[in-house]
């Protein structure tokens, strides 16, 4: 709201580049502008404002007028033993997708910086092509795969697969760090005795930390709510999003708002955490250490 | 040693795991896909086969092909809408807002419920549109209705709106780049030449966002025409889309090598798409210079 306030504030002080008609001394693009960009926000925020809403609501069926306050379906949410296991899956996958994310993309990201090799450009094409197709499209590759093998689903397939498909935003992420990354810093450490293992450590690394610590809490994030690829890899096992799939389907519980808010929470927390991470400026570029 | 031999060694050393690693769990597994779509379905699998039925089929069956203009169109029109809800709100976020801390505070907000579980964001439209659903008890609420009207979901109107609010933020995030990589100063010096604010955003600023409209259609098409969730949860019998074809044939249909020829196609189709938007940006950023 105070948001809101502040920019059609702003709108009366406005710089002259936009494009707007006045009439007797009232800016209407800019208010016209105004009122859009607020309706759009709205319609951002008015389903997550529902969701949390109605999972404080104690009448069963979401509808209004609000009946009252509960934290029935909290409570209902964190004893459901179907629901933890859920969760505790979906976790464990998470971080050992970030693992797999991490041990194959920051050396991809290091040699499509650093090296030239035959077929670079194609195989930056296949690595970044998880990102760019439809995750079903990624599962069932996967899933045809698995079979040929004789693989039979788990969490472990799962794991393998949410790796594949997420990698790509470690390696995007880590070389575009790389990119701005002065390499005469390195020359400087080299040229006065360092090793090179001692460069990498006490040099390169602490210019993408950041990098690779914030597009972990990313993957971490995908991980955790991935369905389309999970769909096609999971065994007998669900994940929390296959778990909150597979409920939805028979039937709307308040039970799903109170375990969607808090997730919405999280991830929310997790997001302004990488962001924050990640939008830390290069300043520090030279302080190797 | 030389310092050619050196990197090579050092390559080598880096790359030989992850290279191993992307073959067989990106490359392999969309050959096997490939492989896959020439097979023929025989009770109770498939066997190795090499022909093109799968795919006339597909262009044959009117089931098929209908589903698959279907999908286009429906893609297409959440692209569109997605557009008209971000452009403006990214103008007016770029133009119009002048503190760049308030601007960047509003341009994370439209970011954010993109990290909120998409599964949840989806199936609060089902709580929001449905008979017994938010929407129709507020207008019931209200006096504005007297009986629930069911028109508002399961069906093509349903996903449009549902995709297009869990994609907008992959709109307004290309479009927002691009429009802040607009030199103020032409805007200026058209305005100084006598054109109008009306030409100048025309023949100026709309010209100039091309690069981020394309790239923002790219994503919310790519996106909406791999999903198979949105459509299964709010799309009701007449809306199925390629992606839910696609799921089936390797679900309840059992029909791998149709499901494998159809993802290949879908692949194609994404594909082509991406290239193409690609090529379109190359060419109109040498057309600036």
């Amino acid at each position: 709201m105070a948001i809101q306030q502040a920019q059609i504030a702003n709108v009366r002080r406005e710089t002259p580049n936009g494009w707007h008609f006045k009439w007797a001394g009232f800016d209407i693009t800019g208010r016209a502008l105004a009122v859009a960009a607020g309706c759009v926000l709205a319609f951002l925020y008015i389903p997550i404002v529902t969701l949390i809403v109605f999972s404080f609501n104690s009448n069963p069926i979401t509808r209004l007028p609000l009946t009252g306050w509960t934290f029935d379906w909290y409570e209902k949410a964190f004893t459901n033993s179907n629901l933890l296991a859920a969760l505790g899956n979906s976790l464990l996958i998470a971080a050992a997708a970030v693992v797999i994310c991490l041990a194959i993309g920051v050396p991809t990201a290091f040699a499509l910086d650093r090296y030239q090799f035959p077929g670079k450009v194609f195989f930056r094409r296949l690595v970044l092509l998880p990102i760019t197709l439809p995750g079903l499209i990624t599962g069932i590759s996967m899933l045809n795969f698995f079979s040929m093998m004789d693989v039979s689903l788990s969490l472990l397939t799962v794991m393998v697969g949410h790796g594949t498909a997420l990698t790509a935003i470690v390696v995007t992420n880590v070389y575009a760090r790389l990119q701005r990354f002065d390499r005469r810093i390195e020359e400087a450490s080299s040229d006065l005795g360092a090793r090179p293992w001692q460069t990498f450590i006490k040099v390169t690394l602490p210019n993408i930390r950041n990098a690779i610590i914030g597009s972990s809490l990313i993957s971490f994030t995908l991980s955790f709510d991935e369905i389309p690829v999970t769909f096609f890899l999971t065994g007998r096992d669900n994940t929390l999003p296959m778990y909150i799939w597979s409920t939805i389907r028979r039937g709307i519980t308040p039970e799903i708002n109170a375990i969607g808010s808090v997730i919405v929470g999280v991830s929310i927390i997790l997001l302004l955490v990488s962001v924050f991470i990640m939008s830390d400026p290069v300043k520090k570029a030279g302080t190797g250490r | 040693m030389n310092l050619a031999q050196q990197k090579r060694l050092s390559f080598a050393a880096l790359m030989t795991g992850p290279i191993l690693w992307w073959i067989l769990v990106l490359l392999v597994p969309y050959v096997i896909m490939l492989m896959i779509s020439f097979y023929s379905k025989q009770f109770p699998f498939h066997v190795p086969d090499f022909q093109f039925g799968n795919y006339l089929k597909i262009f044959d069956d009117p089931q098929y092909f209908q589903v698959l203009l279907r999908s286009l169109k429906i893609s297409v029109l959440v692209s569109l809408v997605t557009f008209a809800l971000a452009y403006p709100l990214t103008y007016y976020l770029v133009f119009k807002v002048r503190s760049h801390r308030v601007r960047m505070i509003i341009y994370v907000a439209t970011i954010i419920p993109l990290w909120v579980s998409y599964l949840l964001r989806a199936y609060t439209w089902k709580t929001i549109l449905g008979t017994e659903g938010i929407l129709n008890s507020f207008l019931m609420w209200i006096g504005i209705i007297d009986e629930p009207i069911s028109l508002f979901l399961y069906n093509q109107f349903a996903m449009v709106v549902t995709m297009a609010y869990i994609f907008t933020p992959y709109m307004v995030m290309p479009l927002f780049a691009s429009l802040e990589k607009i030199p103020r100063n032409l805007i200026e010096a058209s305005k100084d030449l006598g054109v109008g604010r009306m030409g100048t955003f025309l023949r100026v600023t709309l010209p100039l966002s091309v690069p981020g409209i394309l790239a923002g259609f790219t994503f919310t098409f790519c996106l909406s025409f791999g999903d198979f969730i949105s459509p299964q949860l709010v799309g009701g019998p007449y809306s199925n889309m390629i992606s839910n074809v696609v799921a089936t044939q390797f679900g309840i249909a059992m029909n791998w090598p149709l499901g494998s020829a159809l993802s290949m196609i879908m692949l194609f189709i994404v594909v082509a798409i991406i290239t193409m938007s690609d090529r379109f940006e190359r060419a109109g950023r040498l057309d600036l210079n």
